[in-house]
């Protein structure tokens, strides 16, 4: 297996993610599946290959930087789980 | 034949010629919904009062003997990933479950700006990320030729709104095939814009190299006018193109003649269902009679596709849908501190494909597999662009099916993921190359599901795509024909 418990467990904390323990297995199985037919990829050879992250070659799109409308405060807000006195509210991060 | 069997250019003259007016046009098509809705299930939103006030508003500028934009007063569908101001946007998902945009999508101002009846959201799979709209968190959608069946996806609501008769056009995106396959599975046109000629400000992203907007349309002369729509430069989109937007209706003309037709051997593979094969040499074999000039050609890379596109795009998901975090917008799931409250939102809220490609993603991110994982799929990216460039260099357009097989049953594939993304084959290496692509109706199974014929062109030339299209479209009849769904008569 290429995918370990430790590899699931490590890759959910990235991910601001749980999986429950009696979802682990079927999550290990078909990630492990996913990346094992992925491996296909180390047969090709880009040894002097250059990546491509975007399709149509663009760089450094500028424009004026010009102060412009933009949404206004009770906008931005409009969907916020949780405000107060117009700023988004949060569990406490700080120890008091 | 009922207003709403008829496509959005045929309407438009009719309406233009005052033989209809909006209002009569998109009660027929609530009517339809009405009808057909409760089986087909393609719809998460329906703004059923918003469409009649529209379409009388339609209907005063035309009688004022105003100039009528080619989707004024036309009932329309969007997808539920493109934001519109006002209107809950789910994207198919319990995270957003609450989230109305407190703005429009690019696309959703310029669609506006024509005057349209809209008529609601559209179901996907959710964030886009599937191929059948079983994904979606909310409803599963049917197909309209066979409710067992699949609509495809990810676009798979607007897909099946526009074949059932309960939209005459449609906006969906396409991140790897989620345009063209469910036009494929059912029977209707979808169009793939070169990645660039369409704006994404107000797309919920997904893979953001790769996504793009564009129309599912009744027949291709609909599809090149809502691209003449929606395409352009647009400066809240960096990665926009700021080529010139032709008139695309201008290339809908009868003309194959010389027109050089690549066959790449690589995409007629092993899993591929005959009845589709069949199909498609057929419809080459119709080009071929009409003038054109067919030449086999060869992707090497195309075996890689499935590989770099899983990888690439759940990178790009992973970073994008950090966003989703419990703090500005959607869902928030309470927790003792700030990492509880996070990770109890995407747990509870997110569905069972959205994590794996999110760990997935996360995965081939990571210190450790970032060079054996993502860079390798990047670079192998750059090879697979190449194979184009080279082909292009000996012919116009590249024909492929759409997808390897009809729409399958729904439930029949669900619970093998890999199995899934490999019937991506035909349409994810269009979106790594950034080409425009372009699915159209080419047959039917012996159970009578729609089957898809792909035309791909050069980057920017959708103009070409089109012609071809136009040109089969006008030597056969799928373009008349609509599903039927249960009860009506034959």
């Amino acid at each position: 297996m290429k995918v370990t418990k430790k590899d699931l467990e490590n890759v959910a904390v990235l991910s601001r993610l749980r999986v429950p323990e009696d979802k682990q297995e079927t999550y290990i199985q078909q990630m492990d599946a996913i990346l094992t037919y992925m491996d296909n990829l180390s047969e090709v050879d880009t040894e002097n290959v250059k990546p491509t992250t975007y399709a149509l070659p663009m760089s450094n799109v500028f424009r004026e930087d010009e102060v412009k409308p933009s949404l206004d405060r009770e906008a931005a807000l409009s969907n916020a789980p949780l405000k107060e006195n117009g700023y988004f509210k949060v569990p406490k991060v700080l120890e008091d | 034949m009922s207003l709403f069997e008829k496509p959005a250019h045929v309407l438009h003259d009719m309406l233009q010629k005052k033989e209809i007016s909006s209002v009569e046009l998109t009660k027929d098509v609530l009517a339809r919904i009405d009808a057909v809705e409760p089986q087909v299930g393609a719809y998460l939103t329906l703004t059923r009062d918003a469409a009649l006030a529209q379409a009388e508003a339609a209907d005063k500028k035309i009688a004022a003997g105003e100039d009528v934009a080619f989707l004024e007063g036309i009932p329309g569908a969007i997808k539920d990933n493109i934001c519109t101001k006002g209107v809950k946007t789910t994207c198919a998902s319990k995270i957003l479950d609450n989230f109305v945009p407190p703005y429009d999508a690019t696309v959703m101002t310029k669609v506006k700006a024509e005057s349209p009846v809209l008529l609601g959201k559209t179901n996907l799979d959710e964030f886009a990320m599937g191929g059948s709209t079983e994904n979606s968190a909310y409803h599963v959608t049917h197909n309209p030729w066979n409710t067992k069946c699949v609509p495809g996806g990810s676009s798979g609501g607007s897909a099946a709104a526009v074949a059932s008769g309960t939209a005459i056009w449609a906006l969906g995106t396409d991140t790897g095939g989620s345009i063209r396959q469910p036009a494929s599975f059912c029977g209707v046109v979808g169009l793939k814009p070169t990645y660039g000629r369409v704006s994404r400000y107000g797309i919920v992203a997904y893979a953001s190299s790769l996504d793009q907007v564009g129309p599912l349309a009744r027949d291709v002369t609909d599809a090149a006018n809502v691209l003449n729509v929606i395409s352009g430069l647009d400066e809240m989109d960096s990665t926009s193109s700021p080529s010139p937007v032709p008139d695309f209706t201008k290339a809908l003309r009868e003309d194959v003649k010389g027109l050089k037709i690549g066959l790449p051997k690589e995409y007629f593979t092993d899993g591929m269902d005959p009845e589709v094969e069949k199909a498609v040499k057929d419809a080459i074999e119709q080009y071929r009679s009409m003038g054109a000039e067919i030449v086999e050609i060869s992707l090497p890379h195309t075996k890689y596709a499935i590989s770099t596109y899983y990888l690439i795009a759940p990178a790009e998901a992973a970073t994008n849908l950090q966003r989703y975090d419990g703090v500005s917008y959607g869902a928030r799931v309470d927790g003792a501190d700030l990492v509880e409250m996070m990770t109890n939102t995407r747990t509870e809220k997110f569905g069972e494909e959205v994590k794996r490609r999110i760990m997935i993603g996360n995965y081939a991110l990571s210190a450790g597999y970032y060079d054996a994982y993502y860079l390798k799929a990047l670079k192998v990216r750059t090879l697979i662009q190449q194979d184009y460039t080279e082909a292009f260099q000996k012919v116009d357009v590249i024909m492929c099916p759409t997808a390897p097989t009809p729409a399958y049953e729904i439930g029949s594939m669900i619970s093998d993921p890999l199995q899934m993304y490999l019937q991506d084959i035909c349409t994810v290496p269009l979106n790594l190359a950034g080409l425009p692509g372009i699915s159209l109706p080419c047959g039917r199974s012996s159970k009578g599901m729609p089957i898809g014929l792909q035309i791909i062109g050069k980057a920017l030339d959708e103009e070409t795509i089109l012609r071809a299209a136009y040109t089969y479209e006008q030597s056969q009849n799928y373009h008349n024909e609509m599903a039927k769904l249960g009860g009506e008569q034959a």
